[in-house]
C-alpha cells in the first residue's frame, strides 16, 4: 500500500527542519522592534516572565507531542486478529492529568499575578518621574512634556535612568502605544486615561508603532523613542522650549509669510507666530526632528517637499488635505520649516 | 405521489439509489426541509466561502511578501483582512460546523429529522442571504474595520460610507440564523433522542453540538446588542460609542468579547467532537474517559463565558481585572488538556488504522497543542502586553482555528463523506492533501510567532525594510500558496469520488455510532423504525441496539417555500436599511409578515 510509505519521518522531519532554520534566521540580523531585547525595567520584567512561561510550554510541547507521535507508531495496526482491549477509562489517570497541568499553571500564575501588580501600578519612583502626555491622532503621535513646556510629535525623547510616566489619551479613535524594546503596549483610548511607567537603561533609538488598528494608515503610524543620557536630554529640552526661531534668509522669510498667511495655521502651531492650530503636529521645532510623517521619512528638505507637494502620495488617506501648491512656494515653505531648529 | 413513494421504497429494498435522498429538481432543494439536504447545502456554501476567504488571505500574503509592496492599496488591504476574518468565522468555519450538526445529529441520536425542519431550512437560507449581502459590499464599499470592528473607528465620523453598514447588517442576519439554528439543535438533542439514547450514551459529536448550541444561544445576544447600539449610532445619531457625548468605546469591547470568546469555542468544540469520534473509530477502541471528555467540553463551555477580558489586557482595566481574567483563562487550559490526554489514551493500546480521517484528526491534536500553548502565554497579561495585536496572536489563533478547527472539520469531511455520498474518497489523494496542508500550514503560520516577537503588529498593510520582518513574511507567503495548493487535491478528490469512488456500504470504517447502522446515503427518513439503544457504542457492543422490522414507510414533512420567503424578507429589510428607503422597509416588513403567516398556516404533512 503506497499509503503506508507516506507515513514516515519525512513530513514531521521537514517541518522540524524548517522550524529550526526559521528559528535560527530569527536570531540574526537587526531587529529594532524585538520584544526579546528589552532595554527598560518594564520590558525586562515582561521578558523574564515570558521566558519562564516559554520553557514550560516547550516542556509540555515535547512531552505531549512526543507521546502522541510515539502512540501512533507504537500502536499502529499491523494486521493480526482480534480487537484491542476496550479500555473505558481510569479515574487515577484522569486525576493525574488534571493535576499535572494545574500545577504547571500555578507555577505560571503566581509570577504572572506578581508581575501584573508591578507593571499595572505606579512604581515607587513614580513621584520623581518625568511625566509625558502621549496623545494619539490618526495617524501620528503627539508628545507633551507638561513640566518642561515642550510639545513635539512622533519622536519621544526620554532621559536614560529616570522613570518616565506616560499619560496616554486619544484625540480620535483607539490607538495602542508600543515601543517593543521598552516594553508592552498600552491602549490609547478616547475618553480614558491610561498610564505606563518605565525607566530606559541604555541610550539609543528605539522604533515602535501603533498596535491597535486605527484606520487606513494604521501601518504607518510609527513612533521613535530616543533615549539620551541626562545631559543630552537636558540640552534637547532646552532647545525645544523657546518659540519658533525667526528666519534670516530670504527664502525662509518668504516661507514664513506663506505659512502664516496660508491654510497651514488652521491645523499647525508654530509658537511665536499666528499659527496656533491644534489638529496637526506642532511645528515649532520641526527642523530639529530626525524624521517626518510619523517617522516614516527622514527629515530632509527633499522629503519635506515631497510630503507638502502631495501628502496623499506618501501616506494615502492622510488627514492633511491641502490644495496643490506651486513648487516655488513649497520650496520657500520647506526652507522656513527646516530653519525651525 | 407515486414518485416519492417509489423513492421511499427504494432504499428499503437494499439496492437504494441516491434519488430517494438527493433526487428531484432544483425546486425540491429550494423547498427542502430534510436535515441531510440542508446539511449538504450548508457544507457546500461554507466550502465556497472558505475558498473565497482563502483567496482574500492569499492577496494579503502577496501584499506582505516584502517591505513596501504595492499589490493593493491600504484601503483595499484593510477591507481584505476584515472580510477574510469575517468570512472564515461566520461564513466558513461556523457553517461548516452547522453542516455537520445538520447532517449528523439526527442520525446519531436515532431521529428522522430535527425538531423544527422548516426553521432549519430558514436558518440555512438566512445564512446564505447574510453571506451574499455581506459580499455584495465589494460592489459598493467593503467594510474595513476588522472582524471585531472596534468602536469608535466604526462610527460615521471615522468610517463614513456603506462599508460598516454592510458589516453590521450582514452580521445581524447571520447572527439570527445562528441563533435559530442553535435553538433548533438544542431542542432536537434534548427531545428527539431514540429510546435508550440517554445523554451519557450520546456520541461525543452530538454532545459537543449540544454544548455549542447553548454557547450560541447565550453568546449571540451580546453581539446583537452591541451591533444594535452601533446601528443606533450610525443610523439614528445615538451616542452609545461617541466619547464627546459621554459614550464609552470600551463598552463595545466588552459586548463584543462576551460574544467573541465563546465564539472561539463555538468554532473549536464541534471539531473536538469530530476528533472524539474519529480517534476511537480508527483506534478500534472506545473513547477513553467518555464522561470526562463530555464534562470537560461542558466545562470549557461554562468557563468560556468568564474569560472575555483576556482580549483586553492592554486596555487598562487595572491589576485586579487583569489578574482575575488571567486566572480564569489559565483554568480553561485544564479541561482542554484533559481532552488531549484522553485522546492519547484512546490511541494507547489500540490498533490504529492510519487513514485520512485519522491523519486529519491527529493533525488537529498536534497543531491545536501549539495554539493552546501560545494561548497560555497570552493568558499571562504582562506577556500578553507584548503579544496582543502582534503577529504572535495571528499565529496563535490560526493554530487554534486552522490547525484546530479546520483540520478537525476536514477530518469530519473525510470521515463522513462515505455516509453522506455513499462513496469512498481516494486515500492517496487524501494523504497528499493532508501532508501538503500540514507542511504549508506550518510554513505559513509558524514564522508569524517570530514576526510577532520581533515587533510586527497585525493589520498593517506594509512594513519597512529596516525592521527585519522580510524573511519570515516571505516564508509565510510561500507557505500560504503551498497551503492553497493542497486544497486542489481535496477538491479533486471530493468531486472525482462522487463519480468514481468505491461504494462505501453502511459502515466502511467499522465505527460504533448509530449513523453507521443505516445505508449510505441514508434514506430520506433516516430510520424506517426507531431503534432502541442499549450502549454508548451501539454498533460495537453485543446487543448494542435493537431495531424492529419496518412494516410501513414513515411519512416525512413536506417541503415548503415559506422558509426561503421569510429569509428573503429579512434580506430585503437589510437592503432597505442600507439604501435608506423607508417605503422599502414597509414592503419588507409586510413581506416578512405574509411569509410568517403563510408558514404558520401551512400544514406540515401533505
Amino acid at each position: 500500500m503506497p499509503s503506508k510509505k507516506t507515513w514516515s519521518w519525512k513530513g514531521p522531519g521537514l517541518v522540524l527542519a524548517l522550524v529550526l532554520v526559521l528559528g535560527l534566521a530569527a536570531c540574526t540580523g537587526a531587529l529594532p522592534q524585538s520584544t526579546l531585547h528589552p532595554i527598560s525595567d518594564f520590558g525586562r520584567r515582561i521578558d523574564d516572565l515570558f521566558r519562564r512561561i516559554f520553557w514550560f510550554a516547550v516542556g509540555v510541547f515535547v512531552v505531549v507531542e512526543g507521546l502522541l507521535v510515539y502512540a501512533v507508531f507504537r500502536f499502529r495496526d499491523r494486521g493480526g486478529e482480534g480487537r484491542p482491549e476496550p479500555v473505558h477509562g481510569s479515574t487515577r489517570l484522569e486525576i493525574a492529568w488534571t493535576l499535572a497541568p494545574a500545577v504547571i499553571l500555578v507555577l505560571i500564575a503566581v509570577p504572572t499575578i506578581r508581575t501584573i501588580f508591578v507593571v499595572d501600578n505606579p512604581p515607587p519612583a513614580a513621584d520623581n518621574a518625568l511625566p509625558i502626555d502621549v496623545i494619539g491622532h490618526q495617524w501620528w503621535w503627539e508628545f507633551r512634556y507638561p513640566t518642561l513646556g515642550i510639545v513635539t510629535a512622533d519622536e519621544m525623547h526620554v532621559p536614560v535612568g529616570r522613570t518616565v510616566e506616560l499619560h496616554l489619551t486619544s484625540k480620535d479613535v483607539i490607538h495602542s502605544f508600543w515601543v517593543p524594546r521598552i516594553g508592552g503596549k498600552r491602549d490609547v483610548v478616547p475618553g480614558h486615561d491610561n498610564f505606563l511607567w518605565f525607566a530606559v537603561d541604555s541610550a539609543g533609538e528605539y522604533p515602535g508603532q501603533c498596535a491597535e488598528f486605527c484606520g487606513e494608515e494604521h501601518a504607518l503610524m510609527r513612533v521613535l523613542a530616543i533615549a539620551q543620557d541626562s545631559a543630552t536630554f537636558q540640552a534637547w529640552a532646552d532647545s525645544q522650549k523657546p518659540d519658533g526661531r525667526e528666519p534670516t534668509d530670504s527664502m525662509a522669510i518668504q516661507g514664513r509669510q506663506l505659512v502664516t498667511n496660508g491654510i497651514c495655521i488652521s491645523c499647525h502651531t508654530i509658537r511665536g507666530t499666528q499659527a496656533q492650530g491644534t489638529i496637526g503636529p506642532d511645528l515649532t521645532h520641526v527642523g530639529s526632528r530626525q524624521t517626518l510623517v510619523a517617522t516614516v521619512l527622514p527629515n530632509t528638505p527633499e522629503n519635506m517637499f515631497r510630503w507638502i507637494h502631495n501628502p496623499d502620495s506618501v501616506k494615502p488617506g492622510t488627514k492633511m488635505k491641502i490644495p496643490q501648491l506651486p513648487d516655488d512656494q513649497i520650496r520657500k515653505i520647506v526652507a522656513y520649516l527646516q530653519s525651525l531648529k | 405521489m407515486a414518485t416519492s413513494e417509489a423513492a421511499l421504497r427504494a432504499p428499503m429494498s437494499g439496492a437504494h439509489s441516491h434519488e430517494g435522498t438527493y433526487g428531484g429538481g432544483i425546486w425540491s432543494w429550494i423547498t427542502t426541509v430534510d436535515h441531510k439536504r440542508i446539511g449538504i447545502l450548508y457544507g457546500l456554501t461554507a466550502l465556497t466561502f472558505f475558498v473565497i476567504g482563502g483567496i482574500e488571505a492569499l492577496i494579503i500574503r502577496l501584499q506582505l511578501h516584502g517591505p513596501n509592496a504595492g499589490i493593493v492599496s491600504p484601503e483595499v488591504y484593510n477591507q481584505l483582512f476584515t472580510m477574510h476574518g469575517t468570512t472564515m468565522i461566520f461564513l466558513a468555519v461556523m457553517p461548516l460546523g452547522a453542516a455537520f450538526f445538520n447532517f449528523l445529529v439526527p442520525l446519531q441520536i436515532g431521529a428522522r429529522d430535527v425538531a423544527f425542519p422548516r426553521l432549519n431550512a430558514f436558518s440555512y437560507w438566512l445564512f446564505l442571504f447574510g453571506g451574499l449581502f455581506l459580499y455584495s459590499s465589494w460592489f459598493f464599499q467593503a467594510p474595513d474595520g476588522g472582524w471585531f470592528g472596534y468602536a469608535n473607528l466604526t462610527s460615521l465620523q471615522y468610517s463614513p460610507g456603506l462599508g460598516i453598514d454592510f458589516w453590521f447588517l450582514g452580521l445581524q442576519l447571520l447572527g439570527l440564523s445562528s441563533l435559530v439554528a442553535a435553538l433548533n439543535f438544542a431542542i432536537t438533542i434534548l427531545n428527539l433522542r431514540a429510546p435508550g439514547m440517554k445523554l451519557m450514551r450520546m456520541p461525543l459529536f452530538t454532545w459537543m453540538t449540544l454544548v455549542t448550541s447553548f454557547l450560541m444561544v447565550l453568546a449571540f445576544p451580546a453581539i446583537t446588542v452591541g451591533l444594535t447600539l452601533l446601528m443606533m449610532d450610525r443610523f439614528f445619531g445615538a451616542d452609545f460609542y461617541r466619547v464627546a457625548a459621554g459614550g464609552d468605546v470600551v463598552l463595545w469591547q466588552h459586548l463584543f468579547w462576551i460574544f467573541g470568546h465563546p465564539e472561539v469555542y463555538i468554532l473549536i468544540l464541534p471539531a473536538m467532537g469530530i476528533v472524539s469520534e474519529v480517534i476511537p473509530t480508527f483506534s478500534q477502541k472506545p473513547l477513553f474517559g467518555y464522561p470526562v471528555v463530555v464534562y470537560s467540553g461542558v466545562l470549557i463551555g461554562f468557563i468560556g463565558f468568564g474569560v472575555w477580558a483576556h482580549h483586553m489586557f492592554a486596555v487598562g482595566l487595572g491589576p485586579i481585572a487583569n489578574s482575575v481574567f488571567s486566572a480564569t483563562t489559565m483554568i480553561i487550559a485544564i479541561p482542554t488538556g484533559v481532552k488531549i490526554f484522553n485522546w492519547l489514551a484512546t490511541m494507547w493500546g489500540g490498533k490504529i488504522k492510519v487513514k485520512v480521517p485519522f491523519l486529519f484528526a491527529f493533525g488537529f491534536i498536534i497543531m491545536f497543542i501549539i495554539g493552546g500553548l501560545s494561548g497560555v502565554m497570552h493568558a499571562s497579561p504582562p506577556a500578553d502586553l507584548q503579544q496582543t495585536d502582534s503577529y504572535f496572536v495571528v499565529a496563535h489563533f490560526h493554530y487554534v482555528l486552522f490547525g484546530g478547527s479546520v483540520f478537525g472539520l476536514f477530518a469530519g469531511i473525510y470521515y463522513w463523506y462515505p455516509k453522506i455520498t455513499g462513496k469512498l474518497m481516494s486515500e492517496t489523494l487524501g494523504k497528499w492533501h493532508f501532508w501538503l496542508m500540514l507542511i504549508g500550514f506550518n510554513i505559513t503560520f509558524f514564522p508569524m510567532h517570530f514576526l510577532g516577537l520581533q515587533g510586527m503588529p497585525r493589520r498593517t498593510y506594509t512594513y519597512e525594510p529596516g525592521l527585519g520582518f522580510h524573511d519570515m513574511n516571505l516564508a509565510a507567503t510561500v507557505g500560504s500558496f503551498l497551503l492553497a495548493f493542497s486544497f486542489l487535491f481535496f477538491f479533486w478528490n471530493f468531486f472525482r469520488s462522487l463519480k468514481t469512488g468505491d461504494e462505501a456500504g453502511d459502515n466502511p470504517w467499522n465505527a460504533a455510532t448509530l449513523e453507521w447502522s443505516i445505508p449510505s446515503p441514508p434514506p430520506h427518513y433516516n430510520f424506517d423504525t426507531v431503534p432502541t439503544v442499549r450502549s454508548r457504542d451501539p454498533l460495537w457492543a453485543e446487543d448494542g441496539y435493537e431495531k424492529p422490522p419496518a412494516d410501513h414507510e414513515p411519512e416525512m414533512p413536506a417541503g415548503s417555500a415559506w422558509p426561503i420567503c421569510l429569509a428573503a424578507g429579512l434580506l430585503l429589510l437589510a437592503i432597505a436599511a442600507i439604501s435608506s428607503h423607508l417605503w422599502l422597509v414597509g414592503v419588507s416588513v409586510l413581506w416578512i409578515f405574509i411569509a410568517a403567516y403563510g408558514w404558520s398556516f401551512q400544514p406540515v404533512y401533505r
